[in-house]
């Protein structure tokens, strides 16, 4: 087995005019893992992933994809990987078969692989009944999926994912996960941009965390949730007269409590899923009468929060939310 | 080492064999193709509104426009002609701006394929479009009485002077769709530029009358030249006047030499267009 990495980001910088879009970037991705690229909306994510999939030429700065050279050997750069952009590029006046047609056509696959590969992978993205309709009249979910399978026809080693689930309802996300968890099984590195510490927690076996076209922490989720700060249980008492003896009762659990009186909220620092049912058991047998009790991670927010010292903004920037807008009176 | 980590490193592919810019213009030609298929109101720019034209002209204005020694509908088919030809390159900036603002030039330049294949494809597209208009006009014109007399050689030369022109503005127009961002304004744009240059110009109304100025702008605009070639070349007209302007006495010579200086001038300037907005 070759330790070649399949990714490598070498001092990658971008400008645009005054921009500084990504600001010397550099990474590696082992053969068969998956990265994620975490960063608000404007982190400079999409910028990484066009310059890798050699879409955009860097200021400076290099890459390797499949150890070819981004700049040097394009073409075979494009031959080794497959790209699914933030904004999905089907062909909308084609049907969705075309759109595998073209594009097989233009790897120069044969007809006969192309068809058998069509229905396969329509079969997997639940597309099959929706073949032979033009994709305009796809939901947002459907063209993503279209885009995803488009991306795969050539069975690519290296798949880049710009994206992919911002602006699709949890269904879909937690269906897209999967299959892209069944990809990795398979041997496919990915390379994911998101703006989800969720997403990346879930998929990714190392994260880059990149703002204003920096990288500001790398490691494995875990390392990066430990740096962000612990998880915490979350009580919210139905009666503020309890709140001191509810603290009093989680401290003997957890080093750090903290109390809120206005959302009559106790907060204590805890290690994960363990502690929070040996609190629930606590307050089982108190008598103290609970509105809610629950387990809060840092979110992405807390990440940014711990590691810049300023917050992040979430949400889904221009490309994506365009394409969920043609989600709206489409069958499905 | 176990089955799971080999499984891991090996992903099966399909042999790739990477087309040659003829194949992959071909291939992008045959979707764009599907585009006008699906949507034949994409057409209605090339035959319609250009049947429209004829028939407007032939009978609205016909009337009032005198020409010597000829009919007004034979004087105004090869006019209309040459503005559906002109009109190729709006086209061919709206397809390409289109498909930039899409993506869809994105996925293609992810794939390996000449990248310059995204232009020839969209040309000769275009090509095929605005074709399909002179065609629907020459069939129109047939029925109006519009013939080509001067024998077969001379009038197909006139539908290749037709073509090339063509060809030769669609550099313009992939220069315009490569710096636009947004299809409606380069339909604007294309619109604001085309119309003065087939109406400025001998293609509706002789040039004698105009006032002086204005009609030396319209007998040295290139549109009069190559409208007063096919005129010459089919027949359907009769030689410019002798106080003409230099180009309408060697109109054929100067339609080529038009279509080769827009050529030598617009190609370059589309290509490092496409180039600039393809770095980015
Ligand atoms: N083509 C472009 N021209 C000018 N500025 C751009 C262009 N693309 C991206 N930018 C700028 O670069 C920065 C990073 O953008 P982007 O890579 O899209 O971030 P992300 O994908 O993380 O949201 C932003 O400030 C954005 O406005
Ligand atoms: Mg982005």
């Amino acid at each position: 087995m070759t330790a070649a990495p399949a990714v490598e980001a070498v001092e990658l910088v971008k400008h645009f005019g005054d921009t500084r879009a990504v600001d010397d970037v550099s990474f590696v991705v082992p053969a068969g893992s998956v990265l994620g690229l975490l960063g608000p909306n404007g982190a400079g994510k999409t910028t990484l992933v066009r310059m890798l999939t050699t879409l955009s030429v860097p200021t400076s700065g290099t890459g390797r994809v499949a150890g070819f050279d981004i700049i040097e050997q394009p073409n075979e750069v494009r031959r080794s990987m497959g790209l699914t952009g933030q904004a999905a590029t089907v062909d909308e006046i084609l049907t969705g078969r075309e759109n595998l047609k073209l594009i097989g056509a233009l790897y120069g696959l044969p007809r006969k692989y192309v068809a058998e590969a069509t229905e396969r992978l329509f079969a997997r993205f639940d597309l099959t009944h929706a073949a032979d309709r033009m994709a305009k009249t796809y939901s947002g979910g459907m063209r993503r999926r279209l885009d995803l399978a488009v991306s795969l026809l050539a069975a690519p080693p290296i798949l880049f994912l710009d994206e992919p689930t911002t602006g699709l309802d949890p269904m879909s996300r937690s269906g897209l996960w999967d299959v892209l968890r069944e990809l990795v099984t398979e041997g496919t590195t990915l390379v994911l941009t998101t703006q989800y510490l969720e997403e990346a927690d879930n998929l990714a076996d190392e994260i880059v965390v990149v703002d204003k076209g920096k990288v500001i922490a790398a490691g494995t989720p875990t390392q990066l949730k430990d740096r962000a700060g612990k998880a915490s249980v979350v009580v919210t008492l139905t009666n503020a007269a309890d709140l001191d003896a509810a603290a009093d009762l989680m401290r003997a659990h957890s080093p750090e409590v903290h109390v809120e009186r206005g959302s009559r909220r106790v907060t204590a620092q805890a290690g994960g899923l363990g502690d929070m049912t040996r609190i629930a058991a606590v307050f089982e047998t108190s008598g103290i009468e609970l509105d809610d009790l629950g387990l809060a991670r840092p979110s992405l927010d807390d990440v940014f929060l711990h590691l810049t010292g300023h917050r992040a903004e979430t949400e889904p920037d221009a490309g994506a939310s365009s394409s969920d807008a043609t989600t709206e009176g489409v069958p499905s | 080492m176990t089955a799971v980590q080999t499984a891991r490193t090996s992903v099966t592919r399909p042999p790739i064999h990477p087309p040659s810019l003829l194949r992959a213009s071909a291939t992008i030609v045959w979707r764009n193709l599907l585009h006008i298929r699906r949507m034949p109101e994409m057409l209605l720019d090339v035959t319609v509104q250009s049947v429209m034209f004829v028939l407007l002209f032939a009978y609205v204005f016909g009337g009032a426009i005198a020409v010597i020694g000829s009919n007004y509908r034979e004087f105004l088919l090869p006019g209309i002609m040459v503005q559906t030809m002109v009109f190729s390159s709006a086209i061919v900036a709206m397809g390409l701006t289109s498909d930039l603002q899409k993506g869809i030039v994105d996925r293609f330049k992810s794939l390996p394929i000449p990248r310059s294949s995204v232009l020839v494809g969209r040309s000769i597209s275009s090509l095929i479009h605005s074709s399909i208009g002179v065609l629907v006009m020459g069939l129109t014109g047939l029925l109006i009485g519009w013939r080509i007399r001067n024998g077969v050689v001379d009038g197909i030369l006139a539908f290749l002077l037709l073509l090339l022109f063509g060809f030769a503005l669609i550099w313009l127009g992939i220069w315009v769709g490569s710096l636009m961002r947004t299809v409606e304004a380069v339909q604007g744009f294309m619109f604001t530029v085309m119309f003065p240059l087939t109406f400025v110009a001998n293609t509706f109304a002789p040039t004698e009358t105009m006032t002086p100025w204005l009609r030396t702008i319209a007998e040295w605009n290139p549109v009069s030249a190559l409208t007063q070639a096919c005129r010459e070349l089919w027949g359907n007209g009769p030689p410019a006047p002798a106080d003409a302007a230099w180009p309408l006495q060697n109109p054929v010579m100067v339609s080529v030499a038009w279509s080769f200086i827009f050529i030598a001038i617009f190609a370059p300037l589309a290509v490092s267009a496409f180039r600039r907005r393809s770095r980015d």
